[in-house]
Formats: C-alpha cells, sequence, structure tokens
C-alpha cells in the first residue's frame, strides 16, 4: 500500500477527489513527442447519487464539466457517455445524469516541441450531485493524468 | 344471561378503548413534530440583500413564524418545495407569517431573478454566501428549510425533501397557533388596544 500522506505513492494509483464524486485510477502514459493518445478518466459516484450528464435538459442545471490546462499536452476534446434519463420526484420531465461508475475519455496531443520526462496533465472536473431528496452544492475536483514524455 | 346494564356498560368500556387505541395509533401531531419550546436555540441572524435590493435582516421578523428555505436554482429537490412555500406565503402571511428564501446560487442575482420571475415566487429571496452557510451549520445539502417561532427560535430543521406539504402545513399552524408569551419584549411595546389594557 502506498502512503498517501508522505507523498511515497506512485503516480496514478491513488483516487482523486473526494464526496460524491472520485476519479479512479489513472495509470501513466507513455507517449512520444508529436503524438496523440487517449486518456480514459474513470468516474464513480456513490450509491444512490447522481450528476448532471455534460447536456442537462433544464438550463439551470450545472453540467459535468472536464476541462484540461494548457501546455505542451493539449486537449484535443472530451468525450463524455451517453446519458441515463432517469425520472425524479422533482421534475416532471426525464434529467439526462450520469450515475455509479463511467468514463469520461479526452484525446490529447503531445507537442512536437514537449520537454522529454515525467509530467503531469491537469484538468479540472466541475459537478453537481444530487439524490432523490437533497442536492450538494457544485464541486470542482482537481484531475492529474501522468505522463511520460519520450 | 347477560342483563343489557352489563352489555351498556361492556359496550362503553370498548368504546373507550376504541377511542384510546384509534388516538394512540394516529400519526404524530404536528405539534409533536416541532421541537419543544425548551429545546429550541435562538436562530443566528444575519442581513442580505434582497431581490429588490433591500436589506433583510432576519431579527425584523420577530413576532412572526417564518419558514427560511436555503435553496439554490440548480437543485431539483428545492423546485418540488418552492410552490408550497408560495401558496403557504399566500395562505399565512396575514396571520403572522411569512417565508423568506435564501438562495446559494454561486452566479447570483443573474441566475436567481430569472428563477424568481419564472416561478413567480411571492415572497422575499435573499441572496446567501459563504458566511450564512457557516452560520447555519455548513448548509451541505439543499434544500434545507427552518421553522423559527415568533421569538425567532429555530422549532424545526428540514434537510432535503424529508416532509411533504401536508407535513410543513401542520408545523406552519401548530407555531402560527402557539400562545405568543413567549415574543421577546425586545421587539417592541405593544399598544394598549392589542394587549386589552384600558
Amino acid at each position: 500500500m502506498c502512503l498517501l500522506l508522505t507523498g511515497l505513492c506512485p503516480l496514478g494509483l491513488q483516487a482523486q477527489g473526494s464526496g460524491a464524486l472520485t476519479v479512479g485510477q489513472i495509470d501513466q502514459s507513455s507517449v512520444k513527442r508529436g503524438s496523440t493518445f487517449t486518456q480514459k478518466i474513470p468516474l464513480h459516484l456513490k450509491a444512490g447519487f447522481h450528476v448532471n450528464s455534460n447536456a442537462p435538459a433544464d438550463d439551470y442545471l450545472i453540467p459535468l464539466r472536464l476541462t484540461w490546462a494548457l501546455g505542451k499536452v493539449i486537449s484535443e476534446g472530451v468525450d463524455y457517455p451517453k446519458p441515463q434519463l432517469e425520472n425524479y420526484a422533482f421534475s416532471a420531465k426525464p434529467v439526462s445524469v450520469f450515475s455509479g461508475t463511467f468514463t469520461l475519455e479526452t484525446k490529447f496531443k503531445v507537442a512536437a516541441d514537449a520537454p522529454v520526462g515525467a509530467a503531469t496533465v491537469v484538468g479540472k472536473l466541475r459537478y453537481q450531485a444530487c439524490n432523490n431528496k437533497e442536492c450538494l452544492p457544485p464541486k470542482t475536483i482537481e484531475v492529474q493524468v501522468p505522463v511520460d514524455i519520450r | 344471561m347477560i342483563n343489557l346494564r352489563t352489555r351498556i356498560a361492556v359496550a362503553g368500556i370498548l368504546a373507550v378503548s376504541a377511542v384510546t387505541v384509534a388516538c394512540s395509533s394516529m400519526p404524530t401531531t404536528a405539534a409533536a413534530a416541532v421541537k419543544s419550546e425548551k429545546e429550541r436555540h435562538m436562530a443566528p441572524d444575519f442581513t442580505l440583500k434582497d431581490a429588490n435590493g433591500g436589506s433583510a435582516k432576519l431579527s425584523d421578523y420577530k413576532g412572526k413564524v417564518v419558514l427560511l428555505d436555503f435553496w439554490a436554482t440548480w437543485c431539483g429537490p428545492c423546485k418540488v418545495e418552492i410552490p408550497w412555500f408560495i401558496e403557504f406565503e399566500q395562505t399565512y402571511k396575514d396571520q403572522g407569517f411569512a417565508v423568506l428564501g435564501v438562495s446559494m446560487d454561486e452566479e447570483g442575482w443573474a441566475a436567481v431573478k430569472p428563477y424568481i420571475q419564472d416561478r413567480k415566487l411571492n415572497y422575499r429571496v435573499m441572496l446567501g454566501n459563504d458566511q450564512i452557510g457557516q452560520l447555519y451549520g455548513g448548509l451541505d445539502a439543499l434544500p434545507t428549510t427552518l421553522l423559527i417561532d415568533r421569538s425567532g427560535k429555530i422549532a424545526k430543521v428540514h434537510i432535503g425533501l424529508e416532509t411533504g406539504k401536508d407535513g410543513f402545513q401542520n408545523e406552519i399552524k401548530s407555531l402560527l397557533d402557539a400562545p405568543r408569551a413567549s415574543v421577546p419584549s425586545s421587539y417592541g411595546v405593544m399598544p394598549a388596544w392589542l394587549t386589552g389594557a384600558r
């Protein structure tokens, strides 16, 4: 078991975030300069909770949104899974949500002049979780993707 | 053979028993649902801007029963309660009752004002902040709704959709029907015509 508190945990082995939504294990990718690669971001919601999808039908709802910092490893877009349409007591029409365990994907391009060696791509995941009876405040958590640039 | 008098006596006992059993198996009454006066604590006071730009101070509502609703436009379960609160405001405002909504939307009035208009909210809405969140225990989940008695004390806290419209209504009625003796004198000296003094 790695030592989270002392920072001796190898990259990619720790869950990121806390609260209703956590980011699962992200293994280090080995990538070449000038290449592209697709990174999966596994997410897990607490039982009974859901987050709005990236495209909720109601303008008042806060969508799930993953954004990446600019750098030498550049995001070329985020793919969200197909949302579930769920009926809840609080909505007359089905609500577009994600629940349980699901995965986002981001296609990255590594700049041709990116420095060789280990790097971390940092993103921000904004979400707002609810269950049948209550909602938690919106939250933004950091997502880290470790890469080894060759 | 049981004579008529005995039969009447037994029937009477059964009738009394039936009433007793029926009463004891009734759902908890509203009066029991709110905290007893001894258990209540003063609601933390605050002053916030309302949707019309005015300052709303909770302690200005002493003497009224207040339904204080912490909500947000992005909160689905809050949408269920809001029509109830609109109705309560309409029904009970002349009996010394007020609904106060505190929106916890980070986007501020840009998000909240259109919602007030869309949903035709008829009660006072203010914009909350982190400070008031801390003041009221963090407000980790919305909706969080408090019922505050005429003396400014918290009589009930509902976190999430834990009670229905009838539950709220019963609690409001029980607080409105409660004796007014506990209203603090600091609220002001009542005029003689109101107190019955001559």
